[in-house]
């Protein structure tokens, strides 16, 4: 412990190891939230769900933060339910079994820009006579537009735009044009205020329910954004954290960790062992890795966990193994380890608690700084069409933007968001890694 | 020339010189034939090993049988000649096309005795033909296909590597004799940039200078359509080399330098050196016979291991950047389940790597008096 304090004090020397210690730190606790907010089989229903989880969402759509950096505001995308609450509903009994039920929705409209569409989601559980439905729409300035009259039979979308009936009475196409303008203006602005979308409904049948759900689809969407989907990003940005450290730390753990105990037991064994090793390591040095990496992808599984795998057992034979047998040979013939042979250790323990535990210091840099070798080997796959086909990582979020042209359609966020994310996670193992790497080694330190 | 470097000098008597000559000869000669048998035994297992895993063991066989069928009664199937056929003649037919073809690829045979087949001619760099993949040209033989990407590979990675390697070398030299300086903490503030992988920084200077800036192309290694005037063409090459070049040469250069500049300073402290200074040699001359020459052989095997690599291609910056090049054929063939292909550009790196270590053994000896080749230890 007390080992442990001087260390961390000595570490305080070097500001990019706090800040690299600092990164980590804040990786972590994002990993912590998003585990704990979010299970494992939830993030996977909401990451592959289908249109059913993403329809309140718009395509495309920009972080909502966009607004806080331009003049020109964009709407920001929203929706509410009566089923949840978050919008009114009042239900009257005219009759045994006539009633009707109302929802009416006021929101303030500041932006400069029209939303992509407006949609409402109508529930109904009904009996054999369907009930009657009316839509309207009233701007700030006072006008009453009647947007629909209809009979709902079962579960219906009714999209504003895609309504020819509402296109015809407005006389165009631009139906959200219309509906967000002001008339009294020759060019097309939006009238700034507050809008309001009433909704009557009756129902023929005693113990009739029905729930609305009204969408306004805007170029902006929570704090990350949209692809291509619907799906609302921030749930990759989040649940890439856990999955990008556990595969960065996990194999950096895996790879030098067996590595390291490898070259023990072979300097240690010696003869035919030794011998072994050095050729298996030479015979890894001629295979291809990342085809490798990628064959196995191809052809068996796509699954991040065997990729983990794959890439351990083809990084434990690595060059790191003749650096450390170097080493090991100088160790194997001081005198605490004679002393240990003399008093009768057995071979286990001289290698496990005399030999290993001496090279941690050479370990631990170099298993920090391998650490976002890894975390981007998971994005390079991703980005290859390999990543892993169920869960949400930031290498796979790359890709999809990448293979939907998001850099040629000036969709940067889509981009730059996981980008920024993997960099920040590189940067902050390599500063602490550089660091440890200094103190540990003071070979270096002054130089 | 080896042996001859390594013979000391030796003022004795005529006959002492021939005997040593002589036992230099033999340990040379037994050194480097275990040398070149391991290192022989090493690229046949390593290619083995790669025949195996890119047929899956096997399973590729099933997946190239069944794909055979597919395609076979489809042809048949939709071919008008053959319309008038009863059924079952026109399952004769296909059965027979497709045991043909079984039979043309060399499927009929057990994988244990195909593979041997395959380590035979990939080891004698009889490549074969691919199975789906053809050249521009219209050539399915694996030898044409990778030679019509090797330019477009060799311009990436031959002008980043070297610009990276020769770069770095001497920015690194400098350096080393003013450590300390502001340039220096530059360097070691910005090594850990380095982690961040090529084909990661292409994507933002795609952003930056394709996306925004439209200054440079997003990708590719020429115009659409090529310019017809050889200058323009090969302009328009170089504009398209510029970003995954600069990319490459970003992803690594402070930790190149960092290391070489540590490497350097390790020996720029040595007694000799200061000694050197303090005679007043000037600093070109310090750092070249000094520094350098002591220094020569990690350079070399550095430059050596570099050359290799510059074989196998960038794979995922090609891909970024849609560079024609090696390792985006490698990752098409993949994707075909090509194995002629994807073994072929395995086996020429494993053959051009083997050499490149057999050959350094003896570049050490030719550039450092200290090693003796095949003594295990230097002097």
């Amino acid at each position: 412990m007390n080992q442990l304090k001087i260390a961390f004090k000595n570490l305080k020397q070097y500001p990019s190891a706090m800040v690299g210690l600092g990164i980590i730190l804040f990786l972590v606790l994002v990993s912590v939230y998003a585990l704990v907010t979010i299970p494992y089989s939830e993030a996977v229903y909401l990451w592959r769900g289908g249109e059913d989880v993403w329809y309140q969402y718009p395509k495309y759509a920009a972080p909502s933060w966009f607004n806080f950096f331009s003049e020109k505001k964009q709407p920001i995308s929203f929706f509410v339910n009566t089923a949840d609450g978050s919008m009114e509903k009042v239900v009257t009994h005219n009759t045994e079994d006539i009633s009707t039920i109302e929802a009416n929705y006021s929101f303030d409209y500041q932006a400069d820009g029209l939303p992509q569409e407006i949609t409402i989601y109508i529930r109904p559980e009904v009996g054999p006579k369907f009930p009657f439905m009316s839509i309207s729409w009233i701007t700030p300035d006072g006008r009453e537009i009647r947007i629909a009259d209809m009979v709902v039979q079962n579960k219906t979308s009714y999209r504003f735009s895609q309504d020819e009936k509402l296109q015809a009475k407005l006389k165009s196409e631009k139906v959200m044009q219309v509906l967000f303008s002001d008339p009294e203006l020759e060019t097309p602005t939006v009238l700034k205020g507050t809008y309001q979308l009433k909704m009557i409904a009756t129902t023929f049948t005693n113990g009739d329910e029905m729930d609305m759900e009204f969408v306004l689809f805007g170029t902006l969407s929570g704090a990350a954004g949209t692809d291509k989907y619907r799906r609302d990003l921030l749930l990759p940005l989040l649940y890439g954290t856990p999955i990008a450290l556990a595969f960065g730390i996990l194999a950096a753990l895996g790879t030098s960790l067996l590595t390291l105990i490898i070259a023990a037991f072979g300097t240690w064994y010696g003869g035919w062992i030794d011998e072994l090793i050095q050729r298996i390591t030479e015979i890894n040095l001629v295979l291809p890795f990342l085809a490798i990496l990628i064959m196995v992808g191809t052809f068996y599984s796509r699954s991040l966990w065997l990729m983990l795998g794959v890439t351990i057992l083809l990084s434990i034979f690595s060059g790191a193994i003749k650096t450390y047998r170097a080493i090991f040979l100088q160790s194997k013939e001081s005198s605490y380890i004679e002393a240990a042979r003399a008093y009768g250790a057995p071979s286990s323990r001289i290698i496990f608690s005399y030999l290993v535990p001496r090279m941690v210091p050479l370990l631990i840099p170099a298993l920090v700084s391998s650490v976002p070798t890894y975390v981007f080997l998971e994005a390079s796959l991703a980005v290859l069409g390999l990543g892993d086909p169920i869960l949400p990582t930031w290498g796979k979020v790359i890709n999809d933007a990448f293979t939907d042209g998001a850099l040629y359609q000036g969709r940067y966020y889509w981009v730059l968001e996981p980008a920024i994310l993997l960099m920040i996670t590189g940067f902050g193992f390599a500063m602490l890694g550089f660091a440890l790497d200094r103190l540990f080694n003071p070979r270096l330190r002054d130089i | 020339m080896a042996e001859e470097l390594v013979i000391p000098k030796l003022d004795g008597a005529q006959e002492a010189k021939i005997t040593f000559k002589d036992s230099t000869f033999m340990r040379i000669f037994r050194y480097t034939s275990v040398r070149i048998l391991t290192m022989a035994i090493t690229v046949v297992i390593g290619v083995y090993l790669t025949i195996l895993i890119a047929n899956m063991g096997g399973y590729v066989d099933t997946i190239m049988r069944n794909d055979i069928r597919d395609t076979m009664t489809q042809t048949i199937l939709l071919n008008p000649a053959y319309r008038n056929l009863s059924t079952e003649a026109k399952t004769r037919i296909v059965q027979e096309k497709i045991e043909n073809e079984i039979k043309r690829r060399g499927l009929d045979q057990p994988f244990a005795i195909r593979s041997v087949r395959y380590l035979k001619n990939a080891l004698t760099l009889n490549l074969g033909r691919a199975v789906q993949m053809s050249s521009d040209q219209g050539s399915k033989l694996v030898r044409n296909i990778l030679l019509e990407r090797l330019p477009a590979t060799l311009l990436l990675t031959g002008t980043s590597q070297l610009i990276l390697f020769f770069g770095s070398l001497f920015i690194a030299l400098s350096l080393s004799r003013k450590y300390g300086s502001f340039w220096d903490k530059v360097i070691i503030a910005g090594s850990p940039t380095s982690s961040v992988p090529s084909w990661f920084y292409g994507l933002f200077f795609i952003l930056i200078f394709a996306a925004v800036l439209k200054v440079l192309p997003f990708g590719g290694l020429v115009d659409v359509p090529p310019p017809d005037n050889r200058v323009d063409y090969y302009l328009s090459i170089l504009k398209h080399l510029i970003l995954p070049c600069t990319s490459v040469i970003v992803s690594s250069m402070f930790l190149s330098i960092y290391n070489w500049r540590t490497f350097f300073l390790i020996y720029s402290s040595e007694d000799y050196v200061e000694m050197a200074k303090a005679k007043g040699l000037t600093s070109s001359d310090v750092e070249r016979r000094y520094i350098l020459r002591p220094t020569l052989p990690t350079i070399i095997t550095n430059f050596a291991l570099l050359v290799i690599t510059l074989w196998t291609g960038f794979i995922i910056t090609e891909t970024v950047f849609k560079w024609p090049g090696l390792g985006v054929t490698l990752y098409r063939a993949i994707g075909f389940y090509d194995t002629p292909v994807i073994v072929g550009s395995t086996i020429i790196y494993a053959y051009l790597l083997a050499i490149t270590v057999l050959m350094l053994d003896f570049v050490y000896a030719l550039v450092d008096p200290r090693v003796k080749v095949g003594s295990g230890s230097s002097r």
